[in-house]
């Protein structure tokens, strides 16, 4: 199959039968519909957020809670693991029938760390959120704001367990036609909650941080 | 390396480095702030939308291609769903705010 012909967006499976082409083309935008109304939930949740902006009630305010260092430091980790998990599709598509899968398990697996890592620095942002008083029932705004951002850290908390789920399948059942599909989803999944993300520090972070 | 493995590769490398750059400018944009809130504000939004369609672009590989034309309809429908409720939410709320206080 040349690039020319795709049967859907994305990177398409590689070298297997017009059956697996035709079940990737529906299963991938099945899962775009899902993505769109994902985004549908983090919007609204955007557009409360902004409407709460003003509404810190004399607690803590954005510019005093939030830090450019761990904000662009969390931004780049999950650049990176996007681009990892780009790495890793591109070693799956071309990985010929009887090919060692050690490539794609270890992209999969710096996505994973990646994602952990971030997660991590997420949560440590909240504790020291909460141990400065910033917690969601202080105010308007502070509940809006852990309304949206833990929400899609839950979502890279799911994704996460998703690409863990994958590696087992991977190394049990070996790549075969279902295992690839759900492998394009998830890579969909992952890149989403990146632009997501962009969203957020443009939205909450940088919005907050500007003087 | 087969050359279509290469064009797919140099295409996240490349979605990848814009990518950097825009994050890059945006959070220099707040750290040096030259410009007034409003401006910088303008410069932050405008970069970050960039970003996505960036991504949207070099990562999800959604383009003009027959085949993807399905999806992209999604995707900018989608988009127009997105559009109408969040600056209806916005105009609403914040005019409701403006009269209550």
């Amino acid at each position: 199959m040349s690039t020319g012909e795709v049967r859907h967006v994305g990177l398409n499976l590689g070298a297997t039968d017009a059956i697996a082409h035709r079940k990737a083309e529906r299963a991938v935008f099945g899962f775009w519909v899902f993505l769109m109304s994902d985004a549908v939930l983090f919007a609204l949740l955007f557009a409360t957020y902004g409407s709460m902006l003003g509404a810190t009630a004399g607690g803590p305010t954005a510019a005093a809670e939030f830090k450019l260092g761990s904000a662009l430091f969390e931004t780049l980790i999950l650049l990176a693991s996007s681009f990892t998990f780009g790495m890793a599709s591109i070693a799956m598509k071309y990985r010929k029938a009887g090919e060692s899968l050690a490539p794609l398990l270890v992209w999969l697996g710096v996505t994973l760390a990646l994602g952990m890592t971030f997660l991590g620095m997420e949560l440590h942002d909240f504790v020291g959120m909460f141990q400065a008083g910033a917690y969601p029932s202080r105010s308007g705004f502070l509940s809006a704001f852990f309304a949206l951002v833990p929400l899609h850290g839950l979502h890279v908390f799911g994704g996460s367990l998703w690409v863990l789920v994958m590696m087992v399948q991977l190394a049990s059942l070996g790549a075969d036609a279902q295992v690839k599909i759900n492998i394009l989803k998830l890579g969909l999944f992952w890149h989403f909650l990146d632009i997501v993300w962009i969203a957020i520090f443009s939205v909450v972070y940088l919005q907050g941080l500007i003087r | 390396m087969s050359a279509e493995r290469r064009v797919e590769t140099r295409q996240y490398l490349l979605g990848f480095g814009v990518a950097l750059l825009l994050t890059g400018a945006a959070f220099a944009a707040v750290y040096w702030q030259k410009f007034a809130a409003l401006p910088t504000l303008g410069i932050v939004f405008a970069l970050g939308l960039t970003q996505v369609i960036v991504h949207i672009r070099f990562f999800l590989h959604v383009g003009f291609k027959k085949s993807a034309r399905e999806d992209l309809q999604l995707i900018l429908f989608s988009a127009l769903i997105i559009a109408l409720m969040v600056s209806g939410t916005l105009v609403l709320l914040l005019n409701l705010r403006g009269r209550m206080l």
